[in-house]
């Protein structure tokens, strides 16, 4: 054996070394990065939620939880529903194309049944709860115009809504409300967290 | 020193000292860290700052152990267990208030101590990493700090830490999976609130424990700055001590023991007087449990992250996402960083520095105020405008820096510190 010391043989050692310790630190830590993930338990609790709205009127509103988040689920009256085209100038996103909803809700209406809306009752803001303003007209409190379309205003911040959950020009909120996936059992049935076509 | 000789020496207790010499370098740490450390004569005010942060941590550490002790970390039990803590243990609302009071004062005390760096030049070189590890305590006491104030699952905690985690969601692609895997849940729950527990508990004041050693040790290898920003060890006596330096102990360890008695009077006033400072350290909305139905009128951080929150919401929504504002809070604290090699002026201290620096620097405290005014107040007018304005003052005194501090009219330095 020579006397001399390869220091290139000695370095590629030393580099191998570290690499190979390094891709085990690398696997060992998915354990421990993944535990952070949604347990199942938190999954089952995250379930689909049915609803039942086969008693719900048209113009009423129902408040449910799902996944720890109001849903809002909006019987709307045709005159509701004739409303919303009419004032599409001053929403920020009138089509849902910068929003998050499910295909089948990418429309003028946000709902499988223009007649059902459903939506996550969460401000795109900051994460408030907007509250429902569904008659047109200004308000007791003054913070709604004549010229208010119905639909939801977030109080933290001033965010307004119509009664598609499209959100309106020059307010915080950057999109429009979220809507869940969601997809009807029966024509009395509603379930909130399973997607419209999907096998249930 | 031989053992042999030791007790005839001093005794008893210098064989003792000699005895764990040989086996742990006892009087060595000592000589190094205390007795023979050598800081610079003319310390002032400004110098308190470091050793009351210590008192501080060592204060959280003790009363935050205590509240383990009857604290449970579930999303049923925690806001009972901390009015059990307030109502019913023996001085629990002592060990309570000394903890949240704590916290605040943990900031005061910080910002301080980093306005004592601006002032003084401290952050210059050869001292660059001492500041980078001191930043890198900022933001793990700001982590500490969040994840602390989701526990009490009041009201405010609960939407407090909604819109914080949400700032992840808006980065594009992965946010989604972030906030997800931040929470563990599909929304702030019980599981959110056991591991936030775990990480305020055990991981962050490990991580800040071992920084701080980490901070002091870098502190003395460099030695520390001074009022003149000069360098006591380019002048040393025939010794080869720094002629302008004094032992820490007993000269300085004196000197900190009256500045942590003045600061314990007024700390102890506030506890037993104002623990709640008029809802700045302990909000109103969080003597109400966390309600995921219901959002507080207005939702504000504790003081010490306004100034951030309000560059957060000055910067608006565009492309249909909010990332802007997030990206331009994250580069806000990121600059701290960066400030030992932004600053290019020949000199240190503001005792020599020419007057736009000195300027620049009370505008950006100045400033830093405002933001932290503006960042408790709904984002309305004028409260937005001014956030705007301070947003772009905060990043032009670090980013301009380079320029206005290399053109200023600097004083010459004195070759040895004044008193």
């Amino acid at each position: 054996m020579s006397e001399a010391i390869d220091s290139g043989r000695r370095q590629l050692l030393t580099v191998a070394t570290a690499l190979t310790g390094a891709v085990g630190v690398a696997f060992a830590a998915v354990p421990f990065l993944a535990s952070w993930k949604p347990s199942a338990r938190a999954k089952a609790l995250g379930a689909p939620v049915e609803i039942d709205i086969s008693k719900l009127e048209p113009g009423a509103m129902l408040k449910i939880e799902w996944r720890g988040k109001p849903v809002m689920i909006v019987r709307r009256t045709p005159e509701m529903i004739a409303s919303l085209g009419s004032h599409d100038g001053t929403l920020a996103d009138p089509a849902s194309e910068n929003s998050r909803q499910p295909d089948y809700a990418r429309n003028s209406a946000r709902a499988i049944k223009p007649e059902y809306l459903v939506v996550l009752g969460v401000c795109t803001h900051l994460g408030c709860l907007p509250q429902n303003r569904l008659s047109p007209g200004a308000s007791a409190d003054g913070v709604l115009n004549a010229d208010w379309p119905g639909g939801f205003f977030c109080p933290c911040h001033g965010s307004k809504f119509d009664l598609s959950g499209r959100v309106f020009r020059g307010v915080p909120a950057p999109t429009n409300l979220e809507i869940p996936p969601y997809s009807f059992a029966d024509s009395g049935h509603l379930v909130i967290g399973l997607d419209q076509g999907s096998v249930a | 020193m031989e053992g042999r000789e030791a007790p005839a020496a001093g005794g008893r207790m210098a064989a003792l000292g000699a005895w764990i010499d040989a086996r742990f370098p006892m009087s060595s740490l000592w000589k190094e860290h205390m007795s023979e450390y050598q800081a610079p004569k003319n310390f002032n005010f400004w110098y308190y700052f470091g050793s009351i942060a210590i008192v501080v941590l060592a204060l959280q550490i003790v009363t935050g152990i205590f509240h383990t002790m009857s604290y449970k970390p579930s999303a049923t039990e925690a806001f009972g267990s901390v009015e059990y803590i307030m109502r019913d243990v023996e001085w629990g609302w002592l060990i309570r208030y000394l903890h949240s009071t704590g916290a605040s004062a943990f900031f005061i005390v910080v910002y301080l101590h980093m306005f004592r760096a601006l002032l003084y030049g401290s952050h210059r070189k050869p001292r660059e990493l001492l500041w980078i590890f001191g930043v890198v305590i900022y933001l793990a006491l700001m982590a500490e700090a969040f994840f602390g104030y989701l526990l009490p699952w009041g009201n405010m905690s609960y939407w407090g830490a909604q819109v914080i985690v949400s700032l992840f969601g808006t980065f594009p692609l992965i946010g989604d999976s972030l906030i997800e895997w931040i929470r563990g849940d599909y929304f702030i729950s019980d599981i959110t609130l056991n591991r936030f527990f775990a990480l305020h508990v055990v991981a962050v004041p490990l991580v800040l424990i071992f920084l701080v050693v980490a901070h002091i040790l870098a502190l003395h290898e460099v030695g520390s700055n001074n009022p003149d920003g000069i360098e006591i060890k380019k002048s040393k006596g025939p010794d080869g001590r720094p002629l302008d330096g004094i032992a820490m102990h007993p000269y300085y360890t004196v000197k900190d023991l009256f500045g942590i008695s003045v600061f314990l009077v007024l700390f102890a006033a506030v506890v037993f007087f104002a623990p709640e400072m008029g809802g700045l350290f302990l909000e109103a909305p969080n003597f109400e449990p966390a309600n995921p139905l219901l959002t507080p009128e207005h939702i504000a951080p504790v003081w010490y992250f306004t100034p951030y929150y309000a560059i957060l919401r000055a910067v608006p929504a565009f492309a249909g996402t909010q990332v802007w504002g997030v990206l331009v809070l994250f580069a806000a604290v990121l600059m701290l960083f960066f400030v030992p090699w932004l600053d290019r002026s020949p000199v240190k201290s503001i005792r020599y520095r020419g007057p736009i620096y000195k300027v620049a620097l009370m505008v950006f405290a100045a400033n830093f105020i405002m933001l932290g005014y503006c960042g408790l107040k709904p984002a309305v007018q004028p409260f937005q405008t001014m956030s705007v304005i301070g947003t772009i003052v905060y990043f032009a005194f670090f980013l301009a820096m380079p320029w206005y501090s290399r053109i200023d009219r600097n004083k010459p330095e004195p070759s040895r510190v004044t008193s």
